[in-house]
C-alpha cells in the first residue's frame, strides 16, 4: 500500500480539525476544519457573529474549544505561545500606563525570544511618529498602531489580527494593511478578520468565509467569486417582457431601468447564447463577476434559515 | 529568570506612579517625624519611642507598598493587558514574580527613607540590627505581598483604592503601628496573630532577641500559606471563564 506524499507537514500549517465552541446558548463555533500554509495571508471574513473572533481566540490560546483540535505549526497553541511563535492584535485592548510608546515596545520586545528591532517595529507600524509620547496620551488610532507594534516587535512566525482596522481612518487602513503587507513579505504567516469586504479581497491571497461558526466558503478571492458562479450582464434592450427575460437559460434574477436590463446569471456563458439567439438586436452587452460583496451576500443569506 | 529589561520597566512604572510614593513613603515620613520627633525620649513597651514608632510607619508605608504593586493587577485587567500578556511568552508566575519585585522595591526605598529620618531623631542600632531588621521586615512583607495580587483578581478597578486603604489601615491600627497596644488581655492574643503585630515588632524583636520568637514565624508563615491558597483560587476563578 503506497500513501500518497502529503504536499505540506504538519509542522508548515495550522490545522484546526473539528473546532467547536459554545458560550451558553449560542454556539459560536460549529466545527470548523482549516489547513492553513505558513507564509499566506488568510483573511477570516464574516458578519459580525460569524464566529471569526472566537476562531481567532482559539488559535492563540486564549479560549479553550470544547471539542476539536488546533495545532500550530505542529504545536499546541499554548506551546506556540510560550514559544514566541505567535504575535497577536486582539480585538480590543488598551495599553499599560506610565511608559512612553518606544519603552513599551522594548519592555514587550524583551519577553520575546527573537524579536524584532525596537525602531523597525515603530517604523513599519507608524508608532516611530509619537515614540516619545506617554502612552496614555494617545489617540485611538494611534493606540492601534502601538498595539500593531507589539503584534510585530515579538517577529513570530504567525501573525494574528482581530478586526484591525476598526479605529482607523481611511488613510490609516491604508497605511495599516501596506505596514502588514511589508510585514507577509518576510515570509511571515498572516491571519486576519475583517468584515470589510474591500480588505479581505485586496490584502489576503485567501479568503475564509465565516458565518453563524461555520465556513461557507473558501478558496482565493476570485475562487469565492467562482462559488457563487455569480455573475452579472447588462445590456440595452428596449421593450422586453422581464418574464421572458427570466426563462431564458441560467438567468436567477432580473432588473430592469428603462432600456437597461441587468440579469444575474448561474451560467453566465448559457444565458449569452441564448440572450444573442432571442434578441438578434441586443447592444451595449456587458458581463463581469459578481463582487464579492454580492458572493457575501448570497452565501450567509441562506445560511440563516439553517441554525 | 525574569527577563531584566522587562522587569526594569516594571519598576519605572512604579516609580511613576506618585500615588505610590505618596502613600508608601512620604505618609508614614511626615507622620513619623510629626509625631515622634516632639517624643525622642520617651520610652514605651520597653522600647525608646522613636525606634517603636519607626517600625511602625515601615510596617505601615511597606504593608501599602507590597498591596498596591499586586493589586494594579486589577488595572491591567481592566484594560485588557493580561489578555495581551497572555498571547506573549511571558509566563504567569513571571508577572506575579515583577510585580511583587516592584513592591519589594517600593518598601526597601520607604525602609530607607525612614531608617534615616529614625537616625536623625536619634534611633541608634547596630550594623547587624539594622540587618536583621530589614530581614524580619521582608519576610513579614511575603502575607501583604501574596493579598495583593489576591486583590488584583477579586476586585473591580473603582474598590481598589478604598479596599487597599482600608485594609491597610486596620492591619497597621490592630498591629500597633499607629500607637502601642495595651498589653494582656483576649484582644492581645487575637492581635499577636496578626502578621502586621509582628511587622511591628521587626524593631524591637531585632535590637533585643535577634529576630521574632517562634510565635512571629508561624504567624507569617501561616498567614503566607494559607493567602497563597486563596490567591491561587481566586486567580483560577478569575481565568477561568475562557
Amino acid at each position: 500500500m503506497t500513501d500518497v506524499a502529503p504536499t505540506f507537514t504538519a509542522s508548515d500549517s495550522i490545522v484546526a480539525q473539528g473546532l467547536t465552541k459554545s458560550f451558553g446558548a449560542v454556539r459560536a463555533v460549529r466545527g470548523l476544519d482549516l489547513e492553513l500554509r505558513r507564509g499566506s495571508t488568510v483573511a477570516l471574513l464574516g458578519p459580525n457573529g460569524a464566529g471569526k473572533t472566537t476562531t481567532i481566540d482559539m488559535m492563540i490560546g486564549l479560549t479553550r474549544p470544547d471539542a476539536g483540535t488546533i495545532s500550530l505549526f505542529g504545536r499546541s497553541p499554548a506551546e506556540a505561545v510560550r514559544a514566541g511563535m505567535i504575535g497577536a492584535m486582539t480585538q480590543t485592548g488598551q495599553l499599560i500606563e506610565y511608559l512612553s510608546v518606544r519603552e513599551l515596545i522594548t519592555m514587550m520586545a524583551a519577553i520575546y525570544p527573537a524579536p524584532l528591532d525596537v525602531e523597525e517595529a515603530l517604523q513599519i507600524s507608524g508608532a516611530d511618529q509619537f515614540a516619545d509620547r506617554q502612552t496614555r496620551k494617545l489617540s485611538g488610532g494611534e493606540t492601534q498602531r502601538v498595539r500593531f507594534a507589539i503584534a510585530l516587535v515579538a517577529d513570530a512566525e504567525l501573525l494574528v489580527l482581530d478586526e484591525p482596522t476598526v479605529a482607523l481612518d481611511v488613510e490609516g487602513r491604508r497605511d495599516f494593511w501596506s505596514a502588514m503587507r511589508a510585514f507577509a513579505a518576510r515570509g511571515k504567516t498572516v491571519v486576519f478578520a475583517t468584515h470589510y469586504l474591500e480588505e479581505a479581497d485586496a490584502y489576503a491571497d485567501r479568503i475564509v468565509l465565516m458565518s453563524h461558526g461555520r465556513i461557507v466558503a473558501d478558496g482565493a478571492p476570485t475562487e469565492i467569486k467562482a462559488t457563487v458562479g455569480g455573475r452579472i450582464i447588462r445590456a440595452t434592450l428596449p421593450g422586453v417582457d422581464l418574464a421572458t427575460l427570466h426563462a431564458l437559460t441560467g438567468v436567477t434574477g432580473v432588473d430592469r431601468k428603462g432600456d437597461a436590463i441587468t440579469l444575474n446569471c448561474s451560467d453566465s456563458d448559457a444565458t449569452l447564447r441564448d440572450l444573442f439567439a432571442t434578441f438578434p438586436l441586443i447592444r451595449d452587452v456587458e458581463v463581469r463577476g459578481a463582487g464579492l460583496e454580492e458572493a457575501f451576500l448570497e452565501l450567509t443569506v441562506d445560511d440563516e434559515a439553517t441554525p | 529568570m525574569i527577563e531584566l529589561t522587562y522587569l526594569r520597566y516594571e519598576v519605572l512604572r512604579t516609580w511613576r506612579n506618585r500615588r505610590f510614593l505618596l502613600f508608601s513613603l512620604v505618609f508614614p515620613l511626615v507622620l513619623f517625624l510629626t509625631v515622634a520627633g516632639p517624643h525622642k525620649h520617651v520610652m514605651v513597651e520597653h522600647v525608646s519611642f522613636p525606634l517603636y514608632y519607626m517600625t511602625g510607619m515601615i510596617a505601615w508605608g511597606t504593608m501599602v507598598a507590597v498591596i498596591s504593586s499586586g493589586a494594579r493587577i486589577a488595572a491591567e485587567r481592566s484594560v485588557g493587558w493580561t489578555r495581551q500578556l497572555r498571547i506573549t511568552p511571558l509566563p504567569t508566575w513571571s508577572y506575579f514574580a515583577a510585580k511583587i519585585f516592584c513592591g519589594y522595591v517600593m518598601a526597601l526605598l520607604s525602609m530607607a527613607v525612614l531608617f534615616g529620618a529614625g537616625s536623625f531623631i536619634g534611633v541608634r542600632l547596630h550594623a547587624s540590627q539594622w540587618f536583621v531588621m530589614i530581614g524580619l521586615l521582608l519576610f513579614g512583607l511575603i502575607p501583604f505581598a501574596v493579598m495583593g495580587i489576591m486583590f488584583g483578581h477579586l476586585l473591580k478597578l473603582d474598590s481598589l483604592g478604598p479596599a487597599i486603604g482600608g485594609v491597610t489601615s486596620l492591619f497597621a491600627l490592630l498591629g500597633g503601628a499607629y500607637g502601642p497596644l495595651i498589653t494582656g488581655g483576649f484582644l492581645f492574643k487575637v492581635v499577636k496573630i496578626l502578621p502586621s503585630y509582628w511587622l511591628v515588632q521587626a524593631g524591637k524583636s531585632a535590637r533585643d532577641a535577634g529576630g521574632w520568637p517562634v510565635e512571629g514565624w508561624v504567624v507569617i508563615a501561616s498567614w503566607s500559606l494559607v493567602l497563597s491558597v486563596l490567591a491561587v483560587r481566586v486567580y483560577q476563578r478569575d481565568t477561568k471563564r475562557i
